[in-house]
């Protein structure tokens, strides 16, 4: 069975790593990290996120697209030449290992909406993007879009992380910051789009964790248009974090309390203001609050966010060093890359940890 | 102290209390051995007139005129507000029944006079009449 | 005398060795069933009378009293059933229309018993609600649209008129009328205390319960009794009764004999007369008829009220649903066929509507299909008949459940089903000073209490043990159940898995 025919539940490890003044460095040190916590993976599954990877293009969304086979390659080609402007186009460049297998053919497309197709959807860039993504990934059999940001780039397979860090040759690529994954599902995914990092735009997110909310999620995230296709908890994240700030325009901050709201208990003993609207946050979006353990480490545009369910059932350790900040599942994972970061600091549950660019960096 | 109060807005009149008085001063264990084909003659008297039904038993008055009236010193205000009578001392004359206003106190079958003692010293330990009630109509408690 | 063809259907059994003879059966049964002969010296019973309410039973004190089923039989024919045959000796003698009180008793399907819910095992771990917070708080309401910010970037609250509940547990419509002062004091204290809501039903509010007001339903039905200004201005939220699962399709019926002085006076009715309300609104021949109710009643009340749609389970309920979730309603309330009534006609209860888990299932899904879901909330009833009923519910896609006949057990009802002859033994489905006062409300509204803190607990036991640690997750959460034993339809219907898939 395929990855999305199946409820594939998982634990995982998480990490990531951003300068915040915007300084690009390469992929090398991500996999470092990851690779240290390979017990918490079991080699069915392992991704990576690149921020600012893509300098040449970075006013072009970069489609990374996943291919059974040609026909589907060229029925997706034909889609997307039908609705964008393609800048550029090759294969995402991979190096042969032995661990990695079964690789589907991997694409790279560098576009821009066609101005007339868009005027005529009378939608806003970024919902065009997104649906063609869905209309890619839910009808046409055998692609799937699993990178669609500007400037971003998500790498993943079926494989150990550090594995798949290599099959990428991440350590080509120069980011001022990276997410990375390793998975441990409790089933064998047939489908690399399975994977983490998941992504829609430029927000990306790598997910520690199983969540009992998930059909309550998925069914109130389907109402508002999005397609659940993989039936993983990191997929309904990702979408409920896009609808909550691109569409409702609620702060990052806003967003994790309505993902990991505060109980009832801790907003009875806010003041007035604070209280009323954290209220109104869980009122209105009930269908958005999360259950169920999970660590997450949300990449955007502009930094990083960790967070961690309401009653940390998952671990999640941050720390820095001059102008890197560090996010892992363990605190190993940091050290091997950066053995004197300090501020060491476990968030507490449903406490989001937004780590954002310099001001004035680009 | 605690008393037996009555709230004729829930009494129904089903006169279960006189069944369950009658059982805890019977000094047996088994309901049936002790009240079939007996004619019982409980502490507690639920009176039924025009709709209205209400259970009366002994007061426990602060100041009783019931053991003012004792000519055999049988009837005693215990410290602890409880109204007491020793059927070792009681003469049968009456003069307690004619006394109470209430009508609690009546002649046992033994010729002594009884009264509502609130179950404190028989098998039940608490009043039967309000552990029986079906209608939480009688109630032990503090005014 | 002609031939009475009407066998009685119990036999009171007395265990003669353990009368006492106190008497009590016979004072407590408003059907004089029983009585006492001196001569005999015996108690003795009169079948014909006895309706199966256990009062005298529950009452003995020397537990001599049963009553069972009666086996005297006609003869055995699996389609002419002895009920198939009373009723036509029954409409022979009478020419009239049978009637019925409570939910359907017959054997359908009840969907709850062919559901399971999941539990955590390994990938994620159970929550126990004795050390962790467990979250049952519930808001109904229609959800805004769009979020509004002010310039210094603060939401603003746009928030329709809302209910809060503590549990998502309420006492649904039961008039007073159809049940007593006592047991809707009952309902009005214990929904104050629990932090729930209850439901004046369509008679109006007794002076007395105004100051229960923020906890209190108040229901618009087609005979518009005792609704006025202040009546309205009172609840916390306005019902319109379109339909009864008891009875969808037709209007109710109060008998003149339970329409006292305090009762007509809360009705706005002469006392004696029957209320008969009608089986439509007369003003709501169509939708956009209701949308004109609904806005007349949030004008009375200055639309600070939410306004609930109540509609029985029938065949399209999913349109009709989508019809009022875009009529300005706030809540819509669903009514299942199982769902209890003081007075219907038999062959409409027991033939007529739905089952509540699938009305329930097809409308959460088609409103959602619509993309109109955060429109309305969706409260069901209809037989939700313990806690596990109500988490199966609300993993449907429920906001909250409405609950009558559980309630009424819960005040001492034995389900005998004779409301409508209004001697209710219980002091509940009655009007009688001697019985109503058999229903003492601090007994009541205490054993209501009860009830729902103990669904409460049981519903955080179970939420805990899906990892679920708020009420909200499990809402529409169709993955935590399974079903056994049922058709692929009625699995798709209900938008479920099959156990062991």
């Amino acid at each position: 069975m395929l990855e999305g025919q199946f409820r594939n539940p998982s634990g995982c490890a998480v990490a990531a790593m951003i300068s915040t003044k915007g300084r690009t460095f390469s992929g090398e040190d991500i996999i470092k990290s990851i690779a240290v916590m390979h017990d918490r993976s079991n080699g069915l599954g392992g991704g990576f996120a690149g921020y600012g990877i893509y300098p040449e293009y970075k006013d072009y969304y970069a489609f990374h697209v996943f291919y059974t086979d040609s026909i589907a390659k060229k029925q997706c080609e034909e889609f997307i030449e039908t609705y964008y402007d393609i800048v550029n186009l090759s294969k995402v460049p991979t190096r042969q290992i032995k661990e990695i297998t079964d690789a589907p053919l991997i694409w790279r497309y560098f576009v821009t909406p066609l101005k007339t197709k868009l005027d005529a959807a009378q939608l806003s860039e970024e919902e065009y993007v997104i649906r063609s993504v869905f209309k890619i990934n839910t009808q046409i059999d055998g692609a799937y879009i699993f990178s669609s940001g500007k400037n971003m780039g998500v790498f993943k397979a079926v494989g150990f992380p550090e594995d798949v860090g290599r099959f990428y040759m991440l350590e080509n690529y120069e980011g001022y910051s990276f997410t990375a994954h390793g998975r441990y599902p409790t089933n064998t995914p047939g489908w690399w789009g399975g994977a983490h990092p998941f992504s829609l735009l430029d927000l990306s997110v790598v997910h520690n964790g199983e969540i009992s909310s998930y059909d309550a999620n998925r069914r109130a995230m389907e109402m508002y248009g999005y397609k659940c296709t993989l039936q993983t908890d990191t997929e309904v994240i990702t979408y409920i974090l896009d609808y909550l700030t691109r569409r409702k325009g609620l702060t990052l901050e806003e967003s994790a309390g309505v993902i990991a709201a505060p109980f009832w208990e801790t907003i009875a003993r806010m003041p007035k203001d604070q209280r009323d609207k954290e209220t109104y946050l869980r009122n209105v979006f009930s269908s958005q609050l999360i259950t169920g353990p999970f660590s997450i480490i949300v990449g955007f545009k502009d930094g990083l966010m960790a967070l961690n369910d309401r009653l940390k059932l998952r671990s999640m350790v941050i720390a820095e060093k001059d102008d890197m900040k560090f996010i892992a599942s363990e605190e190993s994972a940091i050290r091997r890359i950066c053995k004197d970061a300090t501020n060491v600091y476990y968030p507490k549950g449903g406490e989001p940890v937004i780590i954002r660019l310099e001001k004035g960096v680009q | 102290m605690k008393r037996v109060y009555v709230n004729e807005k829930w009494c129904l009149g089903c006169r279960l209390c006189e069944y369950n008085c009658a059982f805890a001063n019977s000094g047996m264990t088994d309901m049936v051995k002790a009240l079939n084909n007996v004619t019982i003659n409980p502490r507690i008297k639920v009176e039924k007139a025009n709709g209205i039904s209400f259970a009366v038993q002994c007061r426990h008055c602060k100041d009783p005129i019931c053991v003012r009236a004792c000519i055999a010193g049988a009837l005693h205000l215990d410290e602890d507000g409880v109204i007491r009578i020793d059927d070792t001392k009681c003469v049968g004359c009456h003069s307690c029944v004619m006394a109470c206003p209430y009508g609690a106190i009546m002649p046992s079958q033994k010729g002594v006079m009884q009264k509502c003692e609130l179950c404190l010293q028989n098998s039940s330990k608490e009043p039967a009449c309000v552990k029986g009630c079906p209608n939480h109509a009688i109630v032990y408690e503090e005014r | 005398m002609a031939i009475n063809f009407i066998e009685p259907l119990y036999e009171v059994v007395r265990n003669q060795d353990r009368c006492i003879k106190c008497r009590v059966c016979e004072n407590q049964c408003s059907n004089e069933v029983h009585r006492y002969d001196s001569d005999l010296k015996v108690m003795l019973s009169d079948e014909t009378k006895c309706v199966n309410c256990h009062r005298c039973v529950a009452l003995c004190p020397t537990k001599a009293l049963k009553i069972v089923k009666s086996d005297n039989c006609f003869k055995e024919n699996a389609n002419w059933t002895q009920a198939n045959m009373t009723s036509i000796y029954k409409q022979a003698d009478t020419a009239g229309v049978l009637l019925s009180s409570m939910g359907n008793p017959e054997p359908l399907p009840v969907y709850w018993d062919k559901i399971l819910i999941n539990a955590s095992q390994v990938t994620n771990p159970p929550i126990d609600p004795l050390r962790e917070p467990m979250e049952t708080r519930t808001f109904l309401g229609a959800k805004p649209k769009d979020i509004v910010k002010d310039k210094s970037g603060n939401i603003v609250n746009n928030l329709p008129p809302q209910l809060e509940l503590s549990t998502p547990i309420m006492f649904s419509a039961m008039s007073y009328g159809s049940i007593s002062y006592n047991a809707h004091e009952s309902l009005a204290r214990a929904a104050t205390e629990l932090g729930i809501l209850y439901n004046t039903g369509e008679g109006g509010l007794h002076e007395d319960f105004y100051k229960y007001g923020p906890n209190t339903i108040v229901q618009v039905a087609s005979g518009r009794f005792g609704v006025n200004k202040d009546f309205l201005n009172t609840g916390a939220a306005i019902e319109i009764k379109m339909g009864q699962g008891a009875k969808p399709g037709i209007g109710g019926h109060l008998p003149g004999q339970k329409v006292t002085a305090d009762v007509s006076k809360t009705r706005m009715i002469p006392e004696g007369s029957d209320a008969i309300s009608p089986a439509p609104h007369h003003d709501i021949y169509s939708i956009e008829d209701l949308r004109q109710l609904v806005y007349s009643l949030k004008e009375a009340s200055d639309y600070k009220k939410p306004v609930i749609v109540k509609i029985a389970a029938v065949h399209n309920v999913a349109v009709i649903a989508s019809g009022i979730a875009r009529s300005g309603a706030d809540i819509i309330a669903i009514d299942g066929f199982r769902g209890g009534t003081g007075a219907a006609p038999t062959r409409i209860r027991d033939n007529v509507g739905i089952p509540i888990e699938l009305a329930l299932a097809t409308v959460d899904k088609r409103l959602r299909d619509e993309g109109i879901r955060d429109n309305v909330s969706l409260v069901v009833g209809g037989s939700i008949r313990s806690s596990a009923d109500v988490v199966k519910a609300i993993a449907l896609g429920a906001d909250a459940c409405y609950i009558a006949t559980g309630a009424l057990l819960a005040l001492g009802c034995h389900l005998c089903r004779s409301c409508h002859l209004g001697r209710c033994n219980w002091g509940i489905a009655t009007q009688r000073p001697d019985l109503t006062k058999r229903l003492n409300p601090d007994v009541g509204s205490q054993r209501l209490v009860n009830l729902i803190e103990a669904w409460t607990h049981e519903i955080k036991e179970m939420m805990g043990g899906m990892g679920i640690n708020s009420i909200e997750a499990l809402r529409g959460n169709r993955l935590m159940l399974r079903g056994v034993g049922l058709t692929e339809k009625e699995l798709e219907i209900l938008g479920i898995k099959h156990a062991g898939e």
